[in-house]
């Protein structure tokens, strides 16, 4: 199983211990990956509130260059997801448009024909690996251990741009995980709802009211860690945390925020300094040590 | 075919307010039974203290607005086997962010109050030559998705914002908002732009979350409407928020980069000359540092960054700017 590798901005820059621990995990999985270092960020949706054609133009930039390699887009990033999965929906819609954008990138030999997909880790472990495949990686059963998802709204919306009639599974995939780590599912209506980041540096009261909303909603239902596939939920509900709690008066101590693939390895045996779970601004000390608790599986 | 519903209830003159009780109820509907068909027949059948607003049964008059499954919804327009899996519980509440008044029936105060906060009537500088306004069909398709709006608040019930911040005008009064803003006979679009750039609550607060799209029955797009103003605020040259900052910065990086410079970004948004805010990155800053997080201060780039820069200005060029 190979994939054309799109780790994002995030990933790559401010979260660093999300590409490592992705890295480590497609190791596990028997996942073999070219990372398209060419390619550009998506625009988060940001460049699209000025332009949306420009974002386009570099998001199928982006899935020609996996389309002339014959891979199909790996993300793990929901906002990269979400982004490049729109600009594909808007492209298959209307050929004229298509032609338009390929007018673009014909000066760097690239041209895109729909002959690609792009799916982010999550979706390729319920979909390409399989629950039970996935399992036979893990080494630890979590058992125990709570977890609440937080997916970041746009691996979820707009909805008729993810392919959830085609694939309903997607839409439960991060329960579904946490289950086969062994977690408990803590379940809470905030998991699909934003997490503030796109105002963090707009409006920043509102942005982190979010933040202590889903966080303090989760820690009150007995969550040990919330587990997201969203780098950008990460920064804020990570960073921004305990500032938002301070704020707004929620919850007695700070949720640690895990990125899906330090879940993940932590349930293969990986050592947390490889997974750089000490990198979290809250400290993810509890968890690791819950884990740590648990034996190995012989 | 059996239906299970499991429905929120509140009673003023018995209950407090924010308090809720669940009902459940089971009956047998038509195969085709619309989430509403189940509710009157409730009402008709089983109890008939259950109160909800409905009229049109026919996704026109946008009163049936109620939450089903988490999600807001037209009841009228929800078909019972398509809702969740067969044999599910359907679980139907008030729609959110807006007071109950009994059961399943929310006040519309506040929603209408805002749809009023943005003047939702044609203010032309001048009286018609003719005893009416003449505008080219062109120039009004444009607005039929924003036309199409039916008010039944859907958008409003789940915007993730107006959850934390009650001064949003929220999604159904800026898409309305945005209807004046594009009518080719109003002459205020202009003082329009600015009021929604610098009011508390404006464009700027919505964080893009899709929530407004997804649930409307319409496709109005809220969202997107919202999008669109930020980029006419800013070419009618309100550039004085850090939303413009953002998006300008934004844009900065990943033509120079290819990528995104979060720490350039941060503190440009923030603006050189907002000490508070500034101190208040420095500390989020050091701490991600200390933790061995903090990205390079050369930013990390793309390998084909002079490409991207190329497709920019290619764009910017025919855009005119």
């Amino acid at each position: 199983m190979k994939f054309a590798f799109y780790p994002g901005c995030v990933a790559r820059g401010a979260g660093p211990e999300l590409f490592d621990s992705a890295v480590a995990v497609m190791e596990k999985l028997g996942i073999e990956w070219v990372e398209l270092t060419g390619a550009s960020c998506t625009g988060a949706g940001v460049l699209q509130e000025k332009d949306q054609k420009l974002g386009d133009i570099l998001n199928i930039r982006t899935l020609a260059m996996a389309e002339q390699l014959g891979l199909p887009v790996m993300t793990i990033c929901s906002t990269c997801q979400g982004v490049m999965a729109q600009a594909d929906r808007r492209i298959r819609r209307d050929a004229d448009y298509l032609e338009e954008i390929n007018g673009y990138l014909a000066e760097e030999g690239l041209s895109y024909s729909g002959n690609t997909t792009v799916k982010h880790l999550l979706w390729v472990l319920v979909e390409d690996i399989g629950v039970e495949t996935l399992k036979k990686t893990f080494v630890k059963e979590l058992s125990g251990v709570n977890l609440a998802p937080f997916y970041g709204c746009y691996i979820v919306r707009p909805s008729d741009a993810l392919g959830f009639d085609e694939n309903p599974e997607r839409q439960t995939s991060l329960e579904t995980v946490i289950e086969a780590v062994g977690g408990n599912v803590i379940d809470f209506p905030g998991k699909t709802a934003c997490c503030g980041f796109p105002i963090l540096l707009i409006n920043q009261r509102n942005s982190l009211r979010m933040v202590a909303n889903h966080t303090g909603t989760a820690s009150e239902l007995g969550a040990d860690a919330m587990v997201t596939p969203c780098p950008l939920c990460h920064l804020n509900l990570d960073g921004y945390q305990p500032k938002a709690r301070r704020q707004n008066k929620r919850g007695k101590a700070d949720l640690p925020i895990i990125h899906l693939p330090q879940l993940l390895g932590l349930a293969m045996g990986i050592d947390s300094k490889t997974l750089g779970l000490g990198k979290h601004l809250v400290n993810t000390r509890d968890i690791v040590r819950k884990v740590d608790s648990i034996s190995v599986a012989s | 075919m059996q239906a299970k519903l499991k429905v929120s209830r509140y009673d003023p003159e018995t209950m407090g307010q924010g308090q809720q009780r669940w009902d459940e109820f089971e009956l047998d509907v038509h195969p085709n039974a619309t989430v509403l068909d189940a509710l009157i027949q409730i009402r008709e059948e089983v109890d008939g203290t259950l109160a909800l607003r409905c009229a049109c049964r026919a996704s026109i008059c946008g009163s049936c607005g109620m939450r089903v499954n988490g999600d807001a919804k037209l009841v009228c327009k929800s078909r019972i086997a398509d809702v969740g899996e067969e044999g599910a519980t359907i679980v139907v509440e008030p729609m959110g962010n807006q007071a109950v008044i009994k059961d399943l029936v929310v006040t519309l105060d506040t929603f209408f109050d805002k749809v009023r906060q943005v003047d939702p009537y044609l203010q032309p500088d001048s009286e018609p030559e003719q005893g009416e306004y003449v505008a080219s069909d062109e120039s009004m398709v444009n607005l039929l998705t924003a036309m199409n709006c039916i008010m039944c608040g859907a958008c409003v019930s789940d915007c993730t914002v107006l959850e934390v911040d009650e001064a949003f005008i929220g999604p159904a009064a800026l898409a309305k908002a945005w209807r004046f803003v594009e009518d080719p006979r109003d002459d205020q679009r202009d003082a329009r732009l600015e009021e929604l750039n610098d009011v508390e609550g404006g464009i700027w607060d919505c964080t893009r979350c899709f929530k407004c799209v997804e649930v409307c029955p319409k496709d109005v797009a809220p969202m997107d409407r919202i999008m669109e103003m930020r980029d006419m605020a800013i070419e009618a040259g309100n550039t004085n928020t850090s939303g413009y900052r953002h998006t300008e910065s934004f844009n900065k990086s990943v033509k120079k980069h290819g990528r995104l410079d979060e720490a350039r970004l941060a503190v440009e948004s923030a603006g050189y000359t907002n000490v508070p805010r500034l101190i208040d990155l420095a500390e989020i800053g050091v701490k991600s540092v200390l933790k061995g997080k903090m990205p390079p201060i050369v930013p990390h780039k793309a390998d084909e960054k002079e490409k991207i820069t190329r497709i920019f200005e290619k764009v910017e060029s025919e855009r005119g700017s």
